[in-house]
């Protein structure tokens, strides 16, 4: 069972008072997309083998939503920010890059 | 025959004999035996039938590794099945009952199947019974459970108690052996929080029965001084009894306690979920059989665990014990057993070189020892007659035939590294050793990416005392980060390195390969897994699968590297390129008891009571669950039954006045400058075109276009909206509102609350409603002040109300929602002011009843989340000027316009029976299956009291198209049952009553 930090309130817990929600940085498509971008949009999941950007609620806690950044095969977590992101902050690229040499472009 | 000596054993108080039973016949040990102990003292070395083949079996071991000796315990409700006898603490009264047998132990039918064991070969079941499938299903199946299967489960409610503790540790020790201990005491030293958990009711693990000293005490001493040590300081916890089960991420770490063992008071198992910042595996490790035909015959055992037998309980497996060996460390147990008097014929060694020190000494004290020997095979069937010895590498003809009534053997040691593997740390082929260590470049690690576990001692690999106690020493210092040091003082013994063999002797034929056991619980033979590689299973894990090694209770413990090393010579590999199977939880097995915990009965998830719960309970009301809700289904009278208070409850609203305990509904409260922005985008039509003071019907979907919930949206003033929600919907819809706004529209200026709780919501429904609410007195509910879809505040009978003119049945309707404090005097009230009205409480049933007969769908009955809007008729609620809303762009893929989809009609069966829910309209095509092409289900079905007839809805392929046609849906029993399509509205199709 993960344990996890919520960057809104500190707070760091067991799994079970987070709830997953997939892959991050999705961009939404709405009306006007094409069908192969919206098919992706719904279905069309990375499952790296390796580093994951992933979303989170702090369900049973202050209940918003963050980012983890964590490695699927040693459930190595590099770090948690808020979701009002498009994507990781550079501290957190940098910390990644750091542990796995070559991410994001084929770095595990 | 075993039998219990005159003097000695270290566990067990002679003074306190112990009487229980053994299938029925009375017997007696000593307190501190084990139940294995306690049989084999009593000269009971036929202890269980084996899964497969039903053969005799006995103990094979002294511990948790038990592969044979499974039985049920005690009877009743509180009967524990497959229990190993080899870790089952002797108590006064004890029942135990040996498993897998008819008509009884001695005399088993089942057998005979061992004769057939030629015809039963790996994958036996899979070639046999792939066809025909009915025959497996009717014929096989039965027969097979009958004649194989464990224990039986016991059958009513458990009695016990059991519980689960959380605990927090810097460093918790799995295994209280001396590695362990001496791990413990330099965590302890260094101001960590510890944890200790020892498997045993006693300390010390193998030490104290080896005997030599350690620290310049004898063992026993050192173990008590270590305990009393730890058990003084305020850091440190120490259970016995304790087992450590499963290893998680990042340092999760489960351990069942048996804290209803050995006198002890307290819930029957406790379960202990550790966060642990390091774990150090100190579990020892298992020895391993060897390869010899017979070697599951009753008396044949492990030579530790024969040792085991002698020290701690002076238990003797026999008069004339054989020895047979690939190690040292068997002829610790020669020498043990010569010691006390038991006579070793002759120690067969499979090295051709023979052994070292050790066997020296055995050789100084006379035994027998015959280097590059092993035992061709054992003589004797339901007990040990004798052996007959031949050269370790040959074919087992011709061979010395050798007297004895048992054997002990030895195949080197296994670590036990079941903690270290579960979450993913590596292993190593240690090829002087012939063992699977721990790889420490490879640790399982943690949250922060560092090793999260350290194995010491034995299960590190290293077994020799000193060994273990140096390596338990620099491995804590290390991780500790604690300056070197010196590990306690203890002696060393050289030990020539063991021999592993796949099979005994080396050339043996079919014949005894084919008796030569690998797995004892699961009958898995040398052959089988010969067999297996030769069929092209050479992945260790798909040979596992196939002949089912390793896969029974005790998880392969004692069988796992014998099989590996049997699937190595097969394949012509080395042994680690087959590697090993995966380690998973729990290292033994557990009880569900405490698995489960507190979490049983009322206990077992919360029950949510609305206001009016106790009103409901006193008036004797039929309960429905709805989600963690208790909603009252209906309201029987004495005797009356519970489908006529359906109907009565039903006729009271269409005729006079209904109440309903609506408070379970959803109630969002979304406020904010972008509220209607917001609600736009939530839901399928236009929510911030709505006037302050309505309301209007609203339907969600997600972003594949399918519809997720639906309720009422009440405008509260120009920034603020309350939407109403399915009762099961609410906490979801909350969620679903709350991660738009935080994850896609975060610039969005919306507040959203989930007031569900904080009012009471009551529905008075029917043609006298409004004259109800008149005499309650304090709002305008006319006509006129208050048409249908508004809602207004004031005070009703002084109690501050919000009524919504709103209708979920089709009659005449108020929801009014007050504090949930104030709902049971508003319902009483109303009770009250209405008694001469017939003012009638209805439950969930009549609801039901009621929106069905006006066609109003519910969602979860009329979708299953596959369904659009517009197959529910409700394209209308659609805003056809808004650009974007989740859902849109799902809604215009192929599949979701597709005109031939199931859409929403009413269904009236031909004789006004009621169809089936669930019941589908079959065709008479055939798809390619050959099965009958569907058109249709029902989706809600229900006895109308007020058209005195079946009604239902359903979806139905271009259903609104084919008003008039008949449908037939196939029933139980072969009947058919015929259905015209209708239009939903089965009452009051214009509405009228609405307004009253």
């Amino acid at each position: 069972m993960l344990m996890l930090t919520c960057p809104h309130c500190g707070v760091t817990a067991e799994e079970t008072e987070f709830a997953p929600g997939g892959q991050a940085h999705l961009k939404r498509q709405g009306p006007g997309s094409s069908d192969d971008d919206f098919e992706a949009y719904l279905f069309a999941r990375a499952n790296p083998r390796g580093v994951h950007l992933e979303r989170w609620r702090h369900a049973f806690g202050c209940g918003k939503w963050f980012h983890a950044a964590r490695c699927t095969v040693t459930l190595e977590v590099f770090g948690t920010y808020p979701a009002r992101t498009a994507g990781p902050p550079a501290e957190l690229r940098a910390a990644i890059a750091a542990r796995r040499p070559g991410w994001p472009e084929g770095g595990r | 025959m075993s039998f219990r000596l005159g003097h000695g054993g270290r566990l067990i108080d002679r003074a306190r004999p112990l009487g229980f039973s053994f299938d029925g016949r009375r017997m007696t040990g000593f307190a501190g035996d084990t139940l294995a102990a306690a049989l084999l003292g009593a000269g009971e070395t036929l202890m269980g039938r084996s899964f497969k083949y039903h053969r005799p079996r006995g103990a094979v071991a002294a511990g948790v590794e038990e592969p044979n000796a499974l039985m049920g315990i005690g009877s009743g409700p509180q009967a524990e099945p497959n229990a190993r006898a080899t870790v089952v603490e002797l108590a006064e009264g004890l029942e135990a009952t040996s498993q897998n047998r008819w008509p009884n132990l001695a005399l088993d039918i089942g057998q005979l199947t061992g004769l057939g064991a030629r015809l039963m070969p790996a994958g036996f079941y899979y070639k046999t019974f792939i066809h025909p499938r009915a025959a497996w299903k009717h014929v096989f199946e039965p027969v097979i459970r009958r004649a194989a299967g464990l224990g039986r489960a016991p059958r009513g409610p458990d009695p016990d108690r059991y519980e689960q503790l959380y605990a927090f540790a810097d460093v918790v020790v799995a295994g209280g052996g001396v590695a362990g201990l001496h791990a413990a005491r330099l965590a302890a030293e260094a101001g960590r929080r510890v944890i200790v958990f020892e498997q045993a009711a006693h300390w010390g693990g193998r030490a104290p029965v080896e005997g030599e000293p350690v620290g310049g005490l004898p063992a026993d001493a050192w173990v008590a001084a270590q305990l009393a040590d730890l058990a003084a300081r305020p850091n440190v916890t120490l259970r016995a009894r304790a087992t450590v089960f499963g290893l998680h991420d990042h340092g999760y770490l489960l351990a069942e306690e048996r804290c209803g063992e050995g006198g002890g008071t307290g819930p029957r198992r406790r379960l202990w979920r550790v966060r642990a910042g390091l774990t150090v595996v100190a579990c020892g490790a298992f020895e391993r059989p060897l390869p010899f035909a017979g070697n599951d015959r009753p008396g044949v055992m492990l030579a530790a665990a024969v040792r085991d037998y002698l020290v701690n309980w002076a238990v003797a497996p026999g008069r004339a014990v054989a020895v047979v060996t690939g190690c040292d460390d068997a002829y610790r147990t020669a020498m043990a057993l010569a010691g006390a008097g038991v006579r070793v014929p002759v120690v067969a060694d499979l090295r051709p070189g023979g052994g070292g020190a050790l066997a020296a000494r055995a050789r100084a004290m006379g035994l027998r020892v015959a280097d590059g020997a092993c035992i061709a095979r054992v003589l004797g069937g339901r007990s040990v007659t004798g052996v007959v010895l031949a050269p370790a590498d040959g074919d087992g003809s011709g061979g010395e035939e050798i007297a004895c009534d048992a054997v002990a053997m030895s195949g080197g040691w296994s670590p036990a590294v079941h903690l270290w593997s579960q979450p993913g740390g590596g292993l190593a082929w240690d090829a002087d050793r012939g063992l699977f260590r721990p790889d420490p470049a490879r640790a399982p690690t943690g949250a922060d990416g560092r090793p999260m576990a350290v194995a010491v001692g034995a299960a590190a690999g290293e077994l020799a005392l000193d060994a273990a106690l140096a390596d338990a020493d620099r491995a804590l210092r290390a991780v500790l980060g604690l300056p070197a040091g010196a590990p306690p003082v203890t002696a060393a013994t050289a030990e020539a390195p063991p021999r592993t063999a796949a099979m005994l002797p080396a050339r043996a034929g079919h014949r005894l390969r084919a008796k030569a056991f690998l797995d004892f619980q699961n009958d898995v033979k040398v052959s089988d897994i010969e067999l297996a590689a030769r069929e092209g299973y050479v992945s260790v894990e798909h040979a596992k699968r196939y002949t089912t090694l390793g896969m029974a209770t005790d998880q392969g413990k004692l069988s796992n590297v014998a099989g590996i090393a049997v699937l190595a010579e097969a394949r012509g590999t080395p042994v680690p390129e087959v590697g090993t199977t995966t380690f998973r939880p729990p290292f033994v097995p557990v009880t569900i008891g405490g698995l489960a915990g507190e979490a049983s009965g009322p206990l077992f998830q919360p029950v949510r009571m609305t206001p009016l719960h106790g009103w409901h309970a006193a008036r004797g009301a039929v309960w429905e669950p709805v989600g963690l809700w208790r909603r009252a289904y209906a309201y029987p009278a004495t005797g009356e039954r519970t489908a006529d208070a359906v109907a009565r409850e039903v006729l009271a609203v269409r005729g006079r006045v209904g109440l309903l305990d609506a408070s379970t509904l959803g109630k969002i409260l979304v406020r904010g400058p972008d509220a209607g922005r917001f609600l736009d985008m939530l839901y399928v039509g236009m929510m911030s075109t709505l006037p302050v003071g309505r309301c209007r019907y609203g339907v969600m979907c997600n972003e594949q276009g399918f519809v997720t919930d639906d309720g009422v949206v009440a405008r509260l003033g120009s920034e603020t909206f309350l939407c109403h929600t399915t009762t099961g919907g609410a906490d979801r819809i909350h969620g679903w509102m709350e991660e738009w706004l935080q994850t896609e529209w975060w610039d969005w200026k919306v507040w959203t609350l989930n007031l569900t709780e904080q009012f009471a919501q009551i529905a008075v429904a029917g043609p006298k409603a409004r004259v109800l609410l008149e005499r309650l007195g304090g709002m305008d509910v006319s006509r006129e002040a208050q048409p249908f879809m508004r809602w207004a505040e004031g005070r009703l009978s002084g109690i501050a109300a919000r009524v919504f003119r709103i209708s979920f049945s089709g009659e005449l309707s108020f929801e009014i929602a007050v504090a949930a404090s104030d709902g049971p005097a508003l319902w009483e009230r109303l009770m009250a002011e209405g008694a001469d009205l017939g003012v009638t409480p209805y439950g969930t049933e009549a609801m039901h009843v009621l929106r069905a007969e006006k066609g109003y769908i519910i969602v979860g009955d009329e979708t299953d989340g596959t369904v659009t809007p517009r197959d529910l008729g409700l394209e209308r609620m659609i805003a056809s000027g808004k650009a974007d809303f989740i859902g849109r762009r799902g809604m215009e893929r192929a599949h979701l316009v597709d005109p031939g989809r199931w859409r929403l009609v009413g269904l009236a069966a031909e004789d006004g029976a009621v169809l089936p829910e669930g019941a589908y309209a079959a065709t008479d095509a055939r798809n390619a299956n050959g099965q009958r092409v569907t058109e249709g289900r029902v989706t809600s079905s229900y006895f109308s009291p007020t058209l005195k007839c079946g009604i239902a809805l359903g979806l139905v392929r271009r259903g609104p198209e084919r008003m008039g046609e008949v449908l037939a849906f196939p029933a139980a029993g072969g009947r058919v049952l015929k259905a015209r399509i209708v239009e939903p509205v089965f009452h009051d199709k214009d509405g009228a009553r609405l307004n009253g």
